[in-house]
């Protein structure tokens, strides 16, 4: 039996000799790993942007919304599917049902700010103060509403993007700023230390919930947030939310409670997906390299013919000669792999130069995979090549060709 | 050492079945120097690829060191053509890639034998042919003459008892041709390397110590037949060759 070394010597040897095919085959298994490097990458990075957009919200927090998402099947019920809004009503009597929990109510709009000559498309939130502490909030200049924030009070206050858009340097606390035709004075400036889920607080306005539901002309809520203060067990509280609200809306439940969590892990999901997806695209052209290798290799078979029968003649059995070829298929996709590697890591360090801003990343599961998969495609395509060669008859190798 | 018993190997031209052998019984003993005659087609290069067990034989007997190598398994054939049988081919077969040295160290490479013993082997070698000083040359860079002393080093390197030569001399000019045969001649006489060549030449027939003549698949002629028959066949086999082919 040969030598480990020697059967890498004579590989090398081999591919040697077509030097410029040897180097267009690693070439292209480089590119199919690093492909599959900068996708899962991109992909990873994606995830790590999510997750650090969720890490600044309270991860104890739960979102109620209406409407619910079933899943059952069965049929639609009867009397249709009229959803009951979520009222501030329903939020007093949460609060007074389940004591320790931090409720903030919430309706977004989009509205246009108007303040002397200047105007801007903003994003409207109508809440209470509370939303300070569940959107970590924190106050620039002046004070936060005043008095109770389902009195429909003209105050707001304004994200210091929109502050600063409308007034400039100027005094700001005081001023009057129109919203569809409605008159605000600005309390106070603010800002946010997280962006919620690419929504810049910075470019909102914040007003009382009750101004809120006059100026949309709705009593419903859009979002209810709670945060738990005594350390309730989360499942606990959802079950125990869901049904005061059932309780209150006759016996039916139709609204969603959700862990915020819950959406980070919904998002990782999809993202995890179309990972996987993109990676898959990149497997393709692994797939495409082997398929290519195996060309090459059916080629260099039957070029090599003269090569086979001599072997044979020197004492080489079937096996022996098989080993050879898939030695050969190895050092390539290992060449390839490693070039990949390079490229790949080299790729994403670009990028990751010239986007700081976002969290590129190789996981390190596509490190390892790519490369194992790139040689295991490599030996595989090169199986039947490599049988085809052993079993070459000798007396008939040797006549064919030269060598 | 060599017994064939009725062998015989046909092969399909078309739709008709041609007999390269037919029942051939062939008997040679260690240390001979046989060369095997015919025109093309006769069964001669057939009767060289079945005694280097390149080839089966589709019925019939071969014994080798009396092993019958009917029964052998491709891995047992592999591993005796590499220890005991060395092939000379007309186009030398070097490998285009690989220096002299390693051309002739392929043998032993491809036996696994360690890279320190096959370094001493293959020194000894180049010695012996007289080309030390092209060891690190190309197969490209050599004269006809010097590759096939670089194949014949390839041959003998795993210290075979048996050299199977096919058309040796035949694409090597006259003088060149003239020094191969005497290295061949000198390996069966002094190594005591059983030697069978297969060639057109008469005047290299002429100098083998048996001379069979092939036509059609068959012997016609075989001048050591007799001598065997009458239990003389001993006598050829020189005393020097004493060892490893007793």
């Amino acid at each position: 039996m040969m030598l480990r070394l020697d059967r890498v010597w004579f590989a090398w040897h081999a591919l040697t000799r077509h030097r410029g095919r040897a180097v267009l085959l690693v070439l292209a298994i480089s590119l199919s790993v690093a492909s599959v490097l900068v996708m899962t990458a991109l992909g990873q990075g994606a995830r790590n942007f999510v997750a650090a957009e969720f890490s600044g919200l309270g991860k104890d927090l739960l979102v109620m919304f209406p409407g619910r998402k079933e899943t059952t099947g069965g049929m639609p019920p009867v009397s249709g599917n009229s959803l009951r809004d979520i009222t501030l009503e329903d939020m007093d009597y949460l609060g007074q049902r389940l004591p320790n929990l931090r409720l903030v109510p919430l309706i977004m709009g989009f509205s246009e700010a108007k303040q002397g000559a200047h105007l801007r498309q903003t994003m409207l939130l109508g809440t209470s103060n509370q939303m300070q502490f569940t959107h970590q909030l924190s106050l620039l200049k002046g004070q936060w509403l005043p008095g109770d924030p389902t009195v429909d009070a003209s105050v707001c206050l304004l994200g210091a993007r929109v502050a600063q858009e409308l007034f400039g340097e100027r005094e700001i606390v005081g001023q009057w700023v129109r919203f569809d035709n409605r008159r605000f004075r600005v309390v106070g400036v603010f800002t946010s230390r997280s962006s919620n889920l690419g929504m810049d607080f910075n470019e909102a306005a914040l007003i009382p919930v009750g101004a809120a539901q006059s100026l949309f002309n709705t009593q419903g809520l859009f979002r209810l947030m709670i945060q738990p203060l005594g350390g309730q067990a989360m499942p606990g509280l959802i079950r125990k939310l869901e049904q005061h609200m059932r309780e209150r809306h006759q016996g039916v439940l139709d609204v969603t409670v959700m862990r915020r969590d819950a959406m980070l892990q919904t998002f990782n999901s999809i993202l995890l997906t179309l990972t996987l997806a993109v990676a898959g695209i990149g497997a393709i052209s692994l797939l495409v390299s082997g398929i290519m290798m195996m060309n090459l290799a059916l080629v260099s078979t039957h070029q090599r013919t003269g090569e086979i029968g001599l072997l044979k003649a020197l004492g080489a059995n079937a096996r022996a000669i098989r080993t050879l070829f898939l030695t050969e298929a190895l050092i390539l996709s290992t060449a390839g792999s490693l070039g990949g590697l390079l490229v790949g890591y080299f790729c994403v360090g670009v990028a990751a130069w010239l986007w700081p801003d976002f969290p590129i990343e190789v996981p390190w599961l596509a490190t390892l995979m790519a490369p194992l998969a790139a040689m295991g495609t490599g030996v595989l395509f090169s199986w039947i090549p490599a049988r085809q060669a052993a079993s070459k008859d000798a007396v008939a190798s040797l006549r064919s060709s030269q060598l | 050492m060599i017994q064939l018993q009725q062998v015989e190997r046909h092969f399909l031209l078309g739709e008709q079945s041609v007999a390269a052998l037919a029942k051939i019984d062939l008997q040679i003993h260690a240390g001979e120097y046989v060369a095997v005659m015919g025109p093309s087609g006769s069964g001669k290069s057939t009767l060289l690829n079945v005694l280097g067990l390149l080839d089966r034989p589709d019925s019939g007997h071969y014994l080798l060191d009396g092993i019958d190598t009917a029964g052998l398994s491709e891995p047992a054939l592999a591993e005796l053509r590499s220890r005991s049988i060395g092939f000379v081919f007309q186009s030398f077969h070097l490998i285009p890639r690989l220096s002299a040295r390693e051309n002739i160290e392929l043998p032993l490479t491809l036996a696994g034998i360690a890279p320190g013993l096959r370094r001493q082997r293959v020194d000894e070698l180049l010695e012996q042919l007289g080309i030390g000083n092209r060891a690190a040359h190309k197969p490209a860079e050599l004269s006809g003459g010097q590759r096939q002393r670089v194949a014949i080093g390839r041959a003998i390197a795993m210290s075979p008892r048996l050299l199977l030569a096919d058309e040796p001399t035949g694409n090597l000019d006259s003088h060149s041709g003239e020094e191969v045969i005497k290295l061949l001649e000198r390996l069966n006489r002094e190594q005591g390397i059983t030697l069978v060549v297969v060639t057109h030449d008469p005047r290299l027939g002429a100098r083998a110590s048996r001379q069979i003549r092939m036509a059609d698949g068959i012997i016609v002629a075989d001048n050591q037949a007799a001598a065997t028959a009458t239990g003389d066949a001993e006598s050829i086999e020189s005393p020097s060759l004493a060892g490893p082919a007793a």
